[in-house]
């Protein structure tokens, strides 16, 4: 019985303390955003990695994704003669949960895992200690740069998630099962909200990009720098970033879309 | 520095697709030209009963979305709602002995207030009120009706 | 370059146990003793990457343990540090890790820059590679490279972790004599660390001799060949046999044989 008080006492301080860690850090990589205007050029880069090539995946999953509610929503609408409502299906599923909390897992998968990787590798090989014996901070130099660059990817990948799969399933509800274009249109631009919530979307992708990348890199700086630390690490990131992402979502949620 | 300039390239095209699709999320999905009820004048109305009306719900005139409901209250000397909407600035001219009933939008869809023009030569101004209500159909009330007057025969 | 009463330790294993070293301004100082002795630890304690548990590390005056980062930023900028095994930044080329400190630090022109690393690479001999990724070079090569590196911003003082370590005979001589005349030209403080006896002994100035965290021996290289400790003369000449052990601490061999392995 003490041993198992014990080891959950451990495990408690333990987790408060990476989480405070984490927070500390997160502190010290914010402060670094400043500098890093005049030098635009890193968090380009950055944008690259994180962003352009998660592109494809993303493009991909929106357009099936699209096309599947397109399908299913017309299965359950056809029964109620209200087949023209399945743009705000569509539309108002990809908007508010699916393009922000899709993309975002995505995202923790293909970007996140890749960040921690790599941070995780320059710290095994030292390259971090060697920026700090060169009087470089690499929360500034290494770390910054990556917070910022998927801040600024994760809300254009997840409108790209909305926007391509709308297109799927405008493909699969006009072209394929019938529903005439204009409603399909017309009932979306009356039902969908330019704040309510196409806004508040936008809103939770850019928490989402915060979060995901946040966790990466911090997982990343934190790693026990062998290999089998960084793999370790690199598991954590997508297990941790997705269940924040998931757990985030319904609280984001609650406070949006909830005082209706 | 050779890989930077298609770094660039790239990220550019990457930004324009992300800001073509808030675009089109903005403009095609949801309507940004629509009224949004913020900068309307303000006329309320009493009701009986308002059913399932809420706020942000659409005020027509002859099926055209003039405005929305920004305030839903509660009188509680006459037992009555009081509903407040803004109306798009662009429709001034609405007389003043216009009417406003609430409409439900097919059998069983949202709540709607539409308006019906009168005859008035003057016309509704910011926080006049309207006179002439009626109150939401309530299709629990509709069935006992006619259930009650099918035993009344 | 001053250290009094280093104390530090990992956990239980005391790595050093009161030290003493004086590093003298724009001379070679040689570390020298068996690996794992702490030699790279040292070399951290100096940059301030590591604190000390007691005793102080002094820089150029100023005890390193206590600067505040603003300081300690200040202070490395003034060092250079070559590392084991190069930590080379693997996303650059060989030419931006060489120009990296001088982008970060200064505000030269493109062209400046330029010639300066072009300048550090050819003193290694790798002028020459200067598209290559670290991945594509060789470990004595990517040191070469790391090298280049840790002189970019001309300090004031540079350690040099085995730099020796890894190079062929050829690149091995012209890496010992640069070393001695960079600190000659440049009156660079320069503290070496490495256990090749006889290219460290052939350009220091002064050699320490830690094992076990002590010092065991300090002295010009001369006086350190003359020296009667047993230890030391094991050492020098390489002998298997004698007062230190080749075994990490075990149990007795025939014993650890014959248990039952558990
Ligand atoms: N990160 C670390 N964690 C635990 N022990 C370490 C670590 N790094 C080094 N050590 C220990 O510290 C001692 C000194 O290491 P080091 O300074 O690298 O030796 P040297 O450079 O002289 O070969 C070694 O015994 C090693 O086991
Ligand atoms: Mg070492």
């Amino acid at each position: 019985m003490t041993g198992f008080l014990q080891r959950l006492g451990a495990t408690t301080l333990g987790v408060t303390e990476r989480i405070g860690r984490a927070h500390l850090f997160l502190l010290h990589v914010l402060a670094g955003f400043p500098g890093l205007l005049p030098r635009f050029g890193l968090v380009m880069k950055q944008i690259y990695a994180s962003g352009v090539l998660s592109l494809l995946i993303i493009a991909v999953s929106g357009l099936f994704v699209g096309m599947v509610l397109a399908l299913q929503g017309y299965n359950t609408l056809v029964d109620f003669g209200a087949t023209e409502s399945l743009g705000v299906v569509v539309s108002l599923s990809l908007v508010r949960e699916l393009g922000p909390v899709v993309a975002a897992l995505l995202f923790a998968g293909r970007a996140g895992s890749a960040l921690t990787a790599e941070i995780g590798l320059m710290k095994a090989t030292e390259q971090l200690s060697a920026m700090e014996m060169m009087a470089v901070n690499p929360l500034h130099r290494v770390v910054a740069p990556r917070l910022l660059g998927g801040i600024i990817a994760m809300p254009l990948l997840a409108a790209i998630f909305s926007a391509v799969g709308i297109l799927g399933g405008h493909f699969v509800a006009v072209g394929l099962l019938g529903v005439d274009e204009g409603a399909f249109w017309s009932q979306m631009q009356a039902k969908v909200d330019l704040y309510e919530d196409i806004a508040n979307g936008v809103i939770k992708s850019m928490v989402f990009g915060l979060v995901v990348t946040w966790i990466a890199v911090f997982e990343g700086y934190d790693a026990v720098p062998t290999s089998e630390g960084v793999s370790r690490a690199t598991t954590r990131t997508v297990v941790h970033a997705s269940l924040a992402v998931l757990g985030l979502d319904f609280v984001l949620t609650a406070l949006m879309f909830g005082d209706e | 520095m050779m890989q930077s300039r298609s770094v660039q390239i790239w990220v550019g095209l990457f930004v324009i697709a992300g800001m073509a699709a808030l675009l089109m999320l903005a403009m095609k999905v949801s309507n940004i030209r629509a009224f949004s009820g913020e900068e309307g004048y303000a006329i309320t109305a009493r009701f009986e009963n308002i059913g399932g009306l809420k706020v942000r719900s659409p005020v027509t005139m002859a099926g055209v979305v003039v405005g929305r409901v920004s305030k839903i209250g509660f009188d509680k000397e006459i037992y009555e709602a009081v509903v407040t909407m803004s109306i798009d600035p662009r429709y001034d001219n609405l007389p003043e002995d216009t009417s406003a009933s609430i409409f439900t939008a097919g059998l069983l869809g949202e709540q709607y207030i539409g308006l019906e023009a009168g005859g008035a030569e003057t016309y509704l101004r910011d926080g006049d009120r309207i006179q002439l209500t009626q109150s939401a159909v309530i299709l629990e009330q509709l069935i006992g009706q006619f259930l009650v007057s099918q035993a009344d025969k | 370059m001053r250290i009094r009463g280093l104390r530090y330790a990992r956990g239980e294993q005391v790595i050093f146990d009161g030290i003493d070293m004086d590093i003298p301004r724009g001379r070679l100082t040689a570390i020298m003793g068996p690996s794992g002795t702490g030699k790279t630890t040292l070399l951290r304690l100096i940059g301030g990457q590591l604190r000390p548990d007691a005793g102080s590390v002094e820089v150029a005056g100023q005890n390193v343990a206590r600067l505040r980062s603003k300081a300690l930023y200040r202070l490395r900028q003034r060092m250079g540090m070559l590392f084991q095994n190069g930590a080379l930044l693997t996303d650059l080329s060989v030419f931006e890790n060489v120009a990296f400190p001088l982008r970060e630090h200064t505000r030269l022109p493109e062209r400046m820059i330029r010639d300066l690393v072009l300048m550090k690479l050819h003193a290694v001999g790798l002028r020459g590679a200067r598209d290559l990724m670290p991945a594509q070079l060789s470990g004595g090569m990517a040191r070469r490279v790391a090298l280049a590196r840790a002189i970019a911003l001309d300090p004031e003082m540079v350690l040099f972790d085995e730099p020796f370590t890894g190079q062929d005979p050829i690149s091995l001589g012209v890496l010992v004599s640069l070393l001695r005349r960079l600190t000659d030209a440049l009156g660079l403080t320069s503290v070496l660390v490495s256990h090749d006896v006889q290219e460290s002994l052939s350009i220091a100035d002064y050699v320490y001799v830690i094992s076990e965290g002590q010092v065991v021996e300090r002295g010009t290289p001369a006086s350190l060949r003359q020296s009667t400790s047993p230890w030391v003369q094991q050492f020098l000449q390489g002998q298997s046999d004698g007062p230190v052990p080749f075994h990490y601490p075990a149990p007795d061999y025939r014993a650890d044989l014959l248990a039952e392995g558990s």
